[in-house]
């Protein structure tokens, strides 16, 4: 068989065109995968974080169902909470900002858990530095799908 | 757009000066993970509300970040201070670029 250059071409691009499919894909997972610990290192740029006081994390020992877990965050004159699923497929949760009218820095809500694991909230206090607290959550039922 | 979207929000219609008043808001919204498989085994691609943002007048009250792991229907329930009369808009912004509101005044006696 004889290969002009035109087919040459051909599949010549066709090859580029599928090399550059993967390497985008696993871009974009690696994204979606970060882990906690590099979450939290984003969150407070870096600083020291204490454990511990200054922030409350409230969510139930034993969770029937991982599809509705009800949490509750409070950091006193905090600007902002982190909230992390580190056993989730994908870890990050919420990320609470509180303005100006914000009456106690608490919030509620409900999150998906995967399996049994340490819920983690980290808090930026008002002087800038940061905190950081877990609660452990027996999960009978994964809220995933799966 | 996600279907049947309805927001509620649960707001006291009065308030005394600089009060700190609780507010409940829920939303109806499938929250779709993106984790999730259908039957042949398809992944079903990610659909959530990403961002809720509460002001009044103007003020940042609540601003939050949203991921898949926020369960179908978010709920959040938080407190916000009432320095004057005056309303409160309830912001959600969906991963599809809709954006859902909700307003509730609030007067000051």
């Amino acid at each position: 068989m004889k290969i002009d250059r035109r087919e040459v071409l051909v599949v010549g691009a066709g090859a580029a065109a599928l090399a550059s499919l993967p390497l985008t894909a696993m871009a974009q997972d690696g994204a979606a995968e970060k882990t906690a610990d590099e979450l939290i290192a984003e969150f407070t740029g870096g600083a020291e974080v204490a454990e511990g006081d200054g922030v409350t994390l409230t969510a139930p020992e034993i969770a029937e169902n991982g599809n509705t877990v009800p949490i509750s965050v409070e950091a006193e004159g905090a600007s902002e909470i982190l909230v992390l699923a580190p056993g989730n497929p994908t870890p990050p949760v919420a990320t609470f900002k509180f303005g100006e009218l914000a009456g106690a820095h608490m919030a509620s809500t409900r999150i998906r858990l995967a399996e049994t694991q340490d819920v983690v909230a980290v808090a930026k206090l008002a002087d800038g530095s940061f905190v950081r607290t877990s609660s452990n959550v027996k999960v009978t039922i994964g809220g995933c799908g799966g | 757009m996600a279907d049947n979207v309805k927001p509620r929000v649960r707001v006291p219609k009065t308030a005394s000066k600089d009060e700190v008043i609780q507010i409940k808001t829920l939303i109806s919204h499938p929250m779709e993970s993106g984790q999730r498989k259908d039957k042949d085994g398809n992944v079903i691609p990610r659909s959530i509300i990403n961002r809720f943002h509460v002001t009044f007048n103007g003020t940042d009250v609540l601003d939050v970040a949203m991921d898949p792991a926020i369960s179908t229907n978010p709920y959040f329930e938080f407190e916000a201070k009432v320095p004057e009369s005056g309303e409160f808009v309830f912001t959600w912004y969906d991963d599809d670029g809709s954006v859902y509101e909700d307003k509730h005044s609030v007067e000051v006696s």
